[in-house]
């Protein structure tokens, strides 16, 4: 009797669980599959397979023949690659230095780091645009000069969240290690780049990741300083492609289906790096 | 002892620090300046101060948008406490209870949190379409939606507006709900597995039901991360802009549908409003700093459960 009611309530459980999942799943599915479905069928049967006569390539097609996506897969690619790559050397250096020393003034820079997720960046932003019209780099129309004022405020706006993540790891590290590197004749930069950055590969990894997909869906600071056709990014075609689509349902969701299958193949790979670095920083932070 | 000289710190610390003051901090002050000037395009030099200097302060108490914003983002706030933080925490507990799949469930939980809210909010346009979307035509096969009869004796079907007044609030928030449910729901696991199972057997030793080891073991000593999901929560909501700028643009319907962000976000740009825009960014700071306190001061008093 007790054993009957209890595997009563663990299907209970996998049936909400599994319903859950498909609130997550299936709304891609769909999205997916009327990407392939015949002009005007999305309206009136969207739900069945697009099989035979309801099937076509033409959505495709026509994105990639009336937007521009190479060249915006390139602007994206360029700027959150730059992004990705500046935060983990940057962070990875400063919170070599904030674990290793100790040095009067550590106390305020911690707290300016933690201080620093908090601001968002609606209140940064406008600033940063004046700065660097001033610097002569926003506003310019010129796409390198606009793609640089794009990735220097997005490594600002990921720098914090990578430190903390950074330091949570380093700091459970051996200092023993470090002092035998040394010992052999190691100098305090090699120390850092063979012995730090090997054994905090996977906390590195969970950064590179954070800040690539970060910036690569960042669509409130790209639209700021991208604003000329040429300097478009994924995220910004998308938006454009959204004002000026219509009723070409199809075509949305083609469009849809070309700026997630990037994601989803970094996710696919990566995701036990992603969920298992993530909640170290954010419940230490 | 290899850390025993200072200089190389000079080359760790310098870079990060030089990013963070140049386009965090100086930037963060200057925007506080900025809302008692007059600044006229996004990018030019202040014309000088504003002729009343506190006038857009004085703007934040009589702009009946911002009121709707406020209002909207506040409503925003305390759904995606109860039902973010309520759904993740409910999932989590069940994960928690079951031996097989418990990987998968978080694989495919969290997945939407690493999609673009720009192609979400365009799934989501097509999900809500009017005329034949998902929502739309589940109802329709279902037999949920009603018909108008016109003259000729032609059958009209009668679809629901999801963007229109009556339910634009629906259909903005859950996606922006559901999007980082995951997101709550891998740190509440997390922090469940970090509860020593001794616990649980000493309970059920001691005769402890499944409900009652969750009432008097599991929620106690899950309190600080459930602070800290509350905390992310909060200011999160505050700084929602992408999904609902994709779904809904400047403010539609008829003005109902503001956000603090996307109002903030259609003064600076479109508007050409720098100054007040730059007040409402100072708005979502306090307001992030006002909710966390007050958040702070009612759950952190309360030790007993």
């Amino acid at each position: 009797m007790k054993i009957k009611k209890f595997s009563f309530s663990k299907l209970i459980i996998y049936l909400i669980l599994i319903l859950w999942g498909l609130t997550t799943l299936y709304p891609f599915v769909w999205v997916i599959l009327n990407s392939f479905r015949k002009k005007g069928l999305i309206l009136s049967d969207s739900f069945s397979l697009p099989l035979g006569e309801a099937f076509t390539w033409d959505n495709y097609i026509t994105a990639t023949e009336r937007s521009d996506f190479k060249n915006a897969y390139l602007n994206s690619f360029i700027i959150s690659g730059t992004v990705t790559i500046a935060v983990i050397i940057i962070a990875g250096l400063a919170s070599y230095g904030m674990v290793r020393y100790r040095f009067k003034g550590r106390g305020l820079l911690y707290s300016m780091i933690t201080a620093g997720m908090m601001f968002p960046v609606f209140s940064t932003i406008i600033p940063v645009f004046r700065m660097e019209v001033v610097m002569g780099i926003a506003g310019t129309g010129n796409r390198w000069l606009s793609i640089l004022a794009t990735i220097l405020p997005q490594i600002a706006g990921n720098l914090c969240f990578a430190i903390i993540i950074l330091m949570g790891f380093i700091q459970s590290v051996p200092v023993d290690l470090e002092e035998s590197a040394y010992l052999d004749g190691c100098n305090i930069y090699q120390v850092f780049f063979k012995i730090i950055v090997p054994v905090a590969k996977p906390s590195f990894a969970t950064v590179a990741i954070f800040s690539f997909l970060w910036s690569y869906n960042d669509l409130f600071t790209q639209s700021f300083f991208l604003r000329y056709p040429q300097e478009r990014t994924i995220t910004g075609l998308l938006n454009e492609i959204s004002s000026q689509a219509g009723v070409n349902y199809g075509l949305m969701a083609a469009s849809v289906v070309l700026v997630v299958v990037p994601v989803l193949i970094v996710y696919i790979f990566l995701q036990k790096n992603i969920i298992k670095g993530l909640t170290a920083g954010a419940i230490k932070g | 002892m290899i850390y025993k000289r200072k200089t190389p710190l000079l080359v760790f610390l310098i870079p990060a620090f030089l990013f963070l003051v140049v386009y965090l901090y100086y930037p963060f002050l200057q925007n506080i300046i900025n809302t008692f000037m007059d600044i006229e395009g996004l990018g030019r030099p202040a014309s000088g101060f504003n002729e009343v200097w506190y006038e857009n302060y004085q703007r934040l108490f009589t702009d009946p948008n911002l009121r709707t914003a406020l209002k909207n983002t506040l409503i925003l706030t305390v759904c995606t406490v109860v039902f973010q933080v309520g759904i993740a925490l409910v999932l989590a507990l069940m994960v928690d209870s079951i031996r097989v799949g418990g990987q998968v469930f978080r694989t495919v939980y969290f997945f939407p949190i690493v999609i673009s809210a720009t192609a979400l909010g365009l799934m989501f346009n097509l999900i809500f379409l009017y005329r034949g979307g998902m929502i739309n035509q589940l109802l329709l096969n279902l037999g949920q939606l009603d018909y108008e009869i016109k003259a000729n004796g032609k059958m009209i079907v009668q679809w629901i507006d999801w963007k229109d007044v009556e339910h634009f609030m629906t259909t903005m928030f859950s996606p922006v709900i559901w999007q980082y449910v995951g997101f709550y729901f891998v740190i509440i696991v997390t922090g469940l597995n970090n509860i020593p199972s001794e616990l649980f057997e000493a309970a059920e030793i001691d005769g402890a039901s499944g409900l009652k080891k969750i009432r008097y073991i599991t929620l106690p000593l899950l309190k600080n991360v459930l602070f800290t999901c509350l905390i992310l929560a909060i200011t999160g909501s505050l700084k929602v802009f992408d999904l609902p700028w994709v779904m809904f643009g400047a403010g539609m319907p008829e003005n109902q549908g503001w956000l603090t962000g996307t109002y903030m976000y259609d003064q600076t740009f479109n508007k050409m409003n720098v100054d007040y825009g730059s007040t409402i960014a100072v708005l979502i700071v306090v307001l992030g700093v006002l909710m966390s306190t007050l958040a702070n001061k009612i759950f952190k008093r309360s030790d007993e459960y």
